[in-house]
């Protein structure tokens, strides 16, 4: 029973932490005033990036590091549009999603049904191996600590330091920002490339150590489940990461559920993340004071220093 | 030298127009290096791509019949975007769509064509409305956002289908087959040129275009929507309903979508299948954009689009090259477009040197 | 001999062009140390650009400037703080989120607060009676107490030049005086101010010296305290400042416009809710509504015009209907026509022709069908006439909204809304940013429409502009409207006083917005 409840707790956090790392970095984005909508066309980029250069080179950690900066690489298109050519952020992050859906189908045919060796979970020889603890603490992917690490950076980041206090205050008004004499479009730059690296190594930990394998459109909708949770995280890291780990049992309800030999069509199941997120976006959304108070006032609206 | 961007003070007209164009030579510019870069001589992967589809009757008629559900989905999408509503659900209205369409054909497989059909296309319309009135209801009475509402919609409408196909509405002598029975001639849209596939389908596509147009371009309603997108504030002073703009803008999105759903179950493919449409939802996004929400340039648009997937199939065939360049085409097509639009609001202009304060070093500009 | 002092600041031949215009041509400026030093001139006269340059926002396409006599290029703000230079902006360049201490510390080269500078701003403050709260969020503070975040962040890095963008256009006139007080200590204390203003008795009562500006161009140097208020504004304007005819009110129109017990919730958080609001506004008078604004003029206005409808059907009523519940489009149709304060985005929308900005409120000008088609022909007819009637510079009815200039864009708004005839008017700051001949026009328009019996009611920061052109007058502080007085039965300093907030009974400050008390 115990054993169960264990496992189910390290499938959650597994399943969750595609999400932490997207929706952390796309929260970095949109406190520096910048909307891209393009999170699940970097993610795919990033996950076949990460896979290719994984098969190819036989190295998983250098297909990891290919992953975030196709991720990065491709976010800075959505840079140049909307922060230097001021385009609509809404259509712009729309054509990256479409473009790196299309970009990832197309460089990825040849590597679809090749198999790598995943990243291997965590083996601590002492603390693996502890009963109980072991597997709730220290039996993990490589990449839920990294996830946990980058939380902690990015909350440091952004409320402890001057620097996020700047990127803050430029997502807040890029106008006052300006006048008082702060480089608004070089930090929406480095806000969007940081997303897009963050969106690019979540795909890169799909196709590596929690699928693993590519297939075409694999991330599924988790992107935009991405976007979705930095609504709910009211744009808070640590409601980032709860309700990264809420979505990750939604989703394992299905397997569960499945396994368990419930008599309910899988396609219903499979329904239930998305039905979840819509569900959760309605609750959320209807407190337009707290949203007020914490969405970033410049989301999405373009800036010209001269205007 | 440094290139800085002015603003104009009125937009460009001109570049208005010019724009679209720019952005499909730059995407044909492109897909030249594309092929060179994947060994294939550009100048023949062209003609493969861009020409020979269309150079026959058939060809013609597959260019009209894939226009069609690109036009009718992304007039729906304009309508809302004109007023700032993000729709970009259309591929899951375009299924409920096709659902309650080919439902109704599968359901009274005996009526008569000319009574079916019409009904079918009313389903499928209050199908596509229905789906997108969730997120209208979500965005007016939650205040969520609509982008991301109606997008997990398109996956569970997708799911929906393919629960269907694979099991109540499973052909039963279909060999196990994810598919529905085939419909009978009454459910099917009657050709319109000989020796093609093309149907009415087009037509009414046709039609809703021209109604489009009119709604945007003559009608105090299609202004209103327009003043709610560009200036909420002023909205509100016109005493413009900021729900009712949302509740127009979804729901106009939702019928034409469901209505291109049947318009793709009862011509070209003539039964429900899992997978229904080749992301002509999407696509309309962009078709949509390029198309510079005009109703004019949207069917304009439509036909490159359309153009862009015959390309992609007969590159499979003649270039063997994977049909998933389709979707990179009309990627970069659109990022050609938003970045040939900023020279609309602005123009640019060249500087010889960053901050030289004391210098007179500005050449006029214009 | 001694040698004659070297000048703080010195501008010559200062060029700015813009796209439609010459914001600054070949201006020259000498500002001593611990001058106050003022540039005077109209909206659109060129003194934002000006001061924008010498802070480093915008840079100057000629011209050289000098500063403790040394050639300086200054292309950012970061390089004007380092040189001493601090601006306290116009419209705030404050961040709403955060708190007072997270703000300065963003102008601050280096920190990002603690309780190292929560300590100096308490000290600074102190020092110059300009009481603040480090840790307080800035969108619970008045707009007084803004501007008191932005003079601190400028005293911190103890600048030898404090740019002021026209200060006191949010400021209560006993808040005024404070503020003067403070500027001329800093002046003693041998920091140069560089006082940007258009408002004549400010200057002469403050300033040491003046530049005038004009169109772009330096119209003349002097001591304004030697000058009469004449002469500074025939350099400012080029002629004697223009005065619309007022005349008692004759006409009984039967407009009318009624307020009963009006309290309403702010819909922004950072809001001001309205309560308890009665007002009266009958037909052939104007009724003025003063107060600094923030206090709740926009929601008042908002509520009446119809923008965001209330509860109480019978708490607004228009010409005898009860409107409270109708839309604006609704209240329209009863003859209600409005301004808004905003011009931009809300009185018209910016990049939409004048035509298409016609129809945005005169629809019902039998401009479309009854089947819903717009009638093109009439629509053009009404922008030509509105542009005729009120003497609208511009291209033609088909040029963007954007195009214009905001005293043009202004005239066209309010002749449109002038136009539809309406029996009630609402203008809400309808000459702000406004040049002065444009200002007088929109003054004489409102007048003509009360001998005409229309029941108006002006919202305005600018007491001459209500004892300019008011039968009545009342003052609104925190969401609450004071008694309405006839406006010959009272005087500036007795509207200042309300303004503080003299007529609300004493209560306790709610945690989320406490406004200016003097």
């Amino acid at each position: 029973m115990i054993d169960h409840a264990v496992t189910l707790f390290a499938l959650t956090i597994a399943a969750g932490t595609v999400l932490v790392f997207a929706a952390l970095g796309e929260l970095v984005t949109e406190k520096a005033g910048v909307l891209n909508l393009g999170v699940e066309g970097m993610m795919l980029v990033g996950a076949v990036g990460a896979f290719i250069v994984a098969d190819e080179t036989g190295h998983n950690w250098i297909g990891v590091l290919a992953g975030t900066l196709a991720g990065g690489a491709l976010s800075l298109i959505f840079g140049v549009l909307t922060l230097s050519l001021m385009a609509n952020q809404v259509a712009a992050g729309l054509a990256l999603s479409l473009f790196g859906i299309g970009l990832s189908t197309f460089v990825g045919l040849g590597h679809v049904g090749h198999v790598v060796d995943p990243i291997a979970p965590l083996a601590l020889p002492a603390l693996s191996g502890l009963p109980i603890v072991g597997r709730l603490l220290f039996a993990h992917s490589p990449f839920v600590y990294l996830s946990l690490l980058l939380f902690v950076l990015v909350q440091w980041f952004l409320f402890g330091t001057r620097a996020g206090l700047i990127l803050r205050a430029i997502g807040e008004s890029p106008q006052s920002a300006h006048a008082i004499g702060h480089q608004v479009i070089a930090v929406r730059y480095a806000a969007v490339a940081f997303g897009g690296a963050c969106a690019g190594l979540s795909g890169a930990y799909m196709a590596l150590a929690y699928a693993p394998m590519w297939t075409e459109g694999m991330t599924a909708g988790r992107g935009w489940i991405a976007l979705a949770l930095v609504v709910f995280a009211n744009w808070k890291p640590w409601r980032v990461l709860a309700g990264a780990y809420l979505f990750g049992a939604v989703t394992l309800v299905q397997f569960q559920a499945q396994a368990m030999g419930v008599a309910v069509p899988s396609q219903f199941l499979a329904m239930l993340p998305y039905a979840a997120t819509i569900v959760v976006l309605a609750l959320i959304s209807r407190d337009a004071t707290a949203i007020r108070l914490n969405a970033p006032t410049s989301l999405g609206r373009p800036f010209h220093a001269d205007a | 030298m440094m290139v800085a961007l002015e603003a104009r003070p009125e937009p460009s007209r001109l570049m208005a127009w010019a724009s679209p164009l720019l952005a499909a030579a730059a995407t044909v510019v492109a897909g030249f290096v594309l092929f060179s870069l994947l060994g294939k001589n550009p100048v023949d992967a062209f003609v493969v791509f861009f020409i020979e589809p269309v150079a026959t009757r058939y060809g013609v008629g597959e260019l009209l019949l894939k226009a069609s559900p690109l036009m009718l989905c992304a007039l729906g999408l304009a309508i809302g975007y004109r007023a700032n509503v993000w729709n970009i659900g259309a591929e899951g209205q375009l299924t409920i769509g096709a659902i309650c369409g080919g439902g109704l054909a599968l359901w009274l497989p005996q009526l008569n064509g000319a009574l079916l059909l019409p009904l079918m296309i009313a389903a499928g319309a209050a199908g596509g409305i229905a789906w997108a009135a969730i997120p209208a209801w979500l965005r007016t009475r939650f205040n969520a956002n609509e982008i991301l509402t109606s997008l997990m919609l398109v996956y569970i409408a997708l799911l929906a289908l393919s629960y269907l196909v694979q099991g109540p509405w499973r052909d039963p002598e279909g060999f196990n087959f994810p598919q529905s029975s085939l419909f009978g001639d009454n459910a099917l849209l009657p050709l319109l040129l000989p020796g093609t596939r093309l149907n009415v389908g087009f037509l009414l596509a046709v039609a809703v275009i021209a109604a489009g147009w009119l709604f945007t371009a003559r009608t105090l309603a299609g202004f209103r929507m327009r003043v709610a997108g560009l200036a909420p504030r002023a909205a509100r002073y016109a005493g413009i309903s900021a729900e009712r703009t949302v509740w127009i803008g979804m729901l106009v999105g939702g019928a034409t979508a469901g209505i291109a759903g049947v318009g793709e179950v009862a011509g070209p493919i003539g039964q429900l299948l899992p997978s229904i449409s080749p992301g002509y939802g999407f696509a309309a996004i962009i078709v949509a954009f390029v198309g510079r929400l005009h109703p004019l340039g949207i069917a304009l648009a439509s036909l490159l689009m359309s153009l862009l997937y015959l390309g992609g199939e007969a590159a499979q065939i003649g270039l063997e090259l994977p049909s998933a360049i389709t979707r990179l085409f009309q990627g970069m097509l659109l990022f050609f477009l938003l970045a040939a639009d900023v020279s609309i609001g602005y123009r640019l202009r060249f500087r010889r040197s960053p901050g030289a304060a004391g210098a007179a070093a500005e050449s006029p500009a214009r | 001999m001694e040698a004659a002092p070297v000048p703080r600041l010195t501008l010559s031949g200062i060029t700015k062009r813009f796209p439609a215009v010459v914001a600054n041509d070949g201006i020259d400026l000498t500002v001593m140390p611990g001058e106050i030093h003022a540039v005077l001139g109209e909206n659109g006269a060129g003194k934002s650009t000006l001061v924008k340059i010498v802070y480093g926002i915008v840079r100057p396409d000629a011209g050289t400037i000098c500063w403790n006599g040394e050639a300086v290029v200054i292309d950012s703000p970061a390089k004007a703080r380092a040189l001493g230079i601090g601006m306290v902006f116009q419209q705030f360049s404050l961040f709403e989120t955060l708190t007072v201490a997270e703000n300065i510390a963003l102008a601050l080269d280096k920190s990002r607060g603690g309780r190292e500078l929560d300590a100096r701003i308490r000290e600074t403050s102190a020092r110059y009676g300009l009481a603040l709260d480090p840790r307080r969020h800035v969108h619970t503070l008045s707009v007084g107490e803004r501007q008191r975040v932005e003079i601190v962040r400028c005293l911190l890095q103890t600048p030898d030049l404090l740019i002021m963008d026209e200060p006191t256009s949010v400021l209560a006139p006993a808040a005024i005086d404070k503020l003067f007080g403070t500027l001329r200590r800093l002046a003693a204390e041998g920091c140069s101010i560089l006082y940007i203003s258009h408002k004549l008795d400010e200057i002469r009562a403050l300033c040491d010296s003046a530049t005038v500006l004009r169109a772009g161009r330096v119209t003349g140097d002097c001591d304004p305290r030697r000058q009469s208020s004449a002469y500074l504004a025939r350099l400012m304007i080029g002629h004697d400042l223009p005065h619309p005819q007022h005349r008692a009110a004759t006409a009984r129109g039967d407009g009318l416009l009624e307020v009963r017990n009006l309290s309403l919730a702010a819909e922004d958080p950072f809001g001001t809710d309205l309560s308890d609001i009665d007002l009266r506004v009958g037909g052939g008078e104007i009724v003025g509504i003063a107060g600094i604004s923030g206090n709740g003029q926009q929601e008042l206005v908002a509520a009446l015009a119809g923008e965001r409808p209330v509860d109480a059907a019978d708490a607004i009523v228009v010409n005898g209907i009860p409107a409270g519940r109708l839309d604006a489009a609704a209240r329209r149709a009863l003859g209600l026509c409005y301004v808004p304060e905003e011009r931009d985005g809300h009185g018209a929308v910016p990049e939409m022709s004048l035509e298409e900005n016609v129809l945005l409120t005169a629809y019902g000008q039998q401009l479309v069908t009854r089947q819903g088609l717009i009638r093109q022909r009439a629509v053009r007819a009404f922008a030509q006439a509105t542009i005729s009637r009120f003497d609208v510079r511009t291209a033609g009815p088909q040029a963007a909204a954007r195009s214009l200039s905001g005293g043009n864009l202004q005239k066209f708004i309010v002749g449109r809304e002038v136009l539809q005839g309406p029996r009630v008017m609402i203008a809400a700051q309808p000459t702000w940013g406004v040049d002065i001949g444009a200002s007088a026009e929109i003054r004489q328009a409102l007048i003509d429409l009360r001998d005409a019996g229309v029941a108006v009611l002006l919202v305005s920061e600018e007491l001459d502009e209500l004892f300019e052109v008011c039968d009545k007058v009342a003052v609104m502080t925190q969401g609450r409207l004071s008694p309405v007085k006839a406006i010959r039965d009272t005087n500036a300093e007795e509207l200042g006083l309300l303004m503080g907030g003299s007529f609300v009974a004493p209560e306790v400050p709610s945690s989320r917005a406490v406004r200016e008390r003097p």
